[in-house]
């Protein structure tokens, strides 16, 4: 009896560790960059190639990027929420405009809305390479001290926003005592 | 006759494709030998994130190109190989490696086929020690030889 309890109990464990593989999304790459100082930027800006989005000027506050393309399908799917975060007028969103055609691009915000309190023009593609950029929609979060506290892989939904944006953002106000 | 035009022309196609095949890169991104040879080893060590069964040296995908262009520039600035890795890992992590490196974290994955095979090896030992012991009482026993 005892002798195939042993076996059956490494074969149940080893059952548990697949069925916990099944769960899990190969595509998800974590970033590295979580709880580390965000990568600086200074790009164009999309509407003014004059006026330079500089990320040191986001200091001091939460914010959010958002990498999108007029290229990307999940970009078109998140973006009614996006307009609707922009109108909770929580946090700025920056957009980062990754490998897009600037016409293009305008036309976009103007035919569906703009979610963006600014919009960086990665033409290169090099910004997003900082930031470990891999597939759009992606989505940071970055704390009043210029932490990356977050990011979301996928279109953006209220629900993660609500679950794991807004609680971020609170506790990211209260350890810097800013306002919102 | 016509099926060896057939053949011979099949095989010039399947030669030219062949070609092809290896030319991700429209040119050699570097004139001297070394760098290039340098260029190409690093990009076949580099998985592409988005197509993440391949390398960047074998994908075409927009992100592998602007991978491969970071890595030129990099070896063109004089960058090591271990700082140009470094740089990956600092943004993608180690999945980026198609090598993945022994951490803290991994250490079990890596030590795994060593302890599976000591722990077979003890059972094993133990296994052949019983048997050997249960067949000297037989041989010992009152009963022997009458069995």
């Amino acid at each position: 009896m005892a002798k195939f309890v042993v076996p059956f109990a490494l074969f149940l464990l080893l059952g548990v560790f697949l069925f916990i593989g099944l769960q899990r999304d190969p595509s998800y790459v974590p970033s590295p960059l979580i709880g580390k100082p965000a990568p600086q930027f200074s790009l164009p800006s999309l509407q003014d190639a004059a006026y330079p989005v500089s990320s040191q000027e986001l200091l001091g506050q939460p914010w959010v990027l958002n990498v999108w393309g007029t290229w990307c399908g999940g970009c078109r799917q998140e973006h009614d929420t996006l307009l609707a975060i922009a109108r909770q007028k929580t946090v700025p969103i920056v957009g980062l405009n990754w490998k897009d055609d600037n016409a293009l691009a305008q036309q976009w915000l103007r035919d569906l809305g703009n979610p963006y309190a600014v919009v960086a023009e990665d033409r290169e593609g090099r910004t997003a390479i900082d930031w470990g950029v891999y597939g759009a929609p992606e989505t940071f979060l970055i704390g009043a001290d210029g932490v990356v506290l977050f990011k979301h892989i996928a279109p953006m939904t209220m629900e993660v926003w609500n679950k794991e944006f807004l609680p971020r953002i609170e506790a990211s106000r209260a350890a810097t005592g800013s306002q919102s | 006759m016509i099926p060896t035009v057939l053949r011979a022309s099949l095989v010039a196609v399947l030669l030219v494709l062949a070609g092809t095949a290896h030319a991700i890169d429209a040119e050699d991104a570097f004139d001297d030998p070394v760098l290039q040879e340098r260029y190409e080893n690093i990009n076949r060590e580099l998985r592409c994130l988005v197509c993440q069964n391949q390398t960047i040296a074998d994908s075409n995908a927009t992100l592998a190109q602007d991978l491969r262009r970071e890595v030129r520039d990099m070896i063109a600035a004089g960058q090591t190989d271990a700082q140009i890795r470094e740089f990956m890992i600092e943004r993608y992590g180690d999945f980026v490696l198609y090598r993945p490196r022994m951490t803290a974290g991994n250490f079990l994955l890596w030590a795994a086929p060593v302890l599976l095979l000591l722990i077979g090896a003890v059972v094993l030992v133990r296994v052949v020690r019983r048997r050997a012991q249960e067949s000297d009482l037989d041989a010992d026993g009152p009963e022997a030889g009458q069995s």
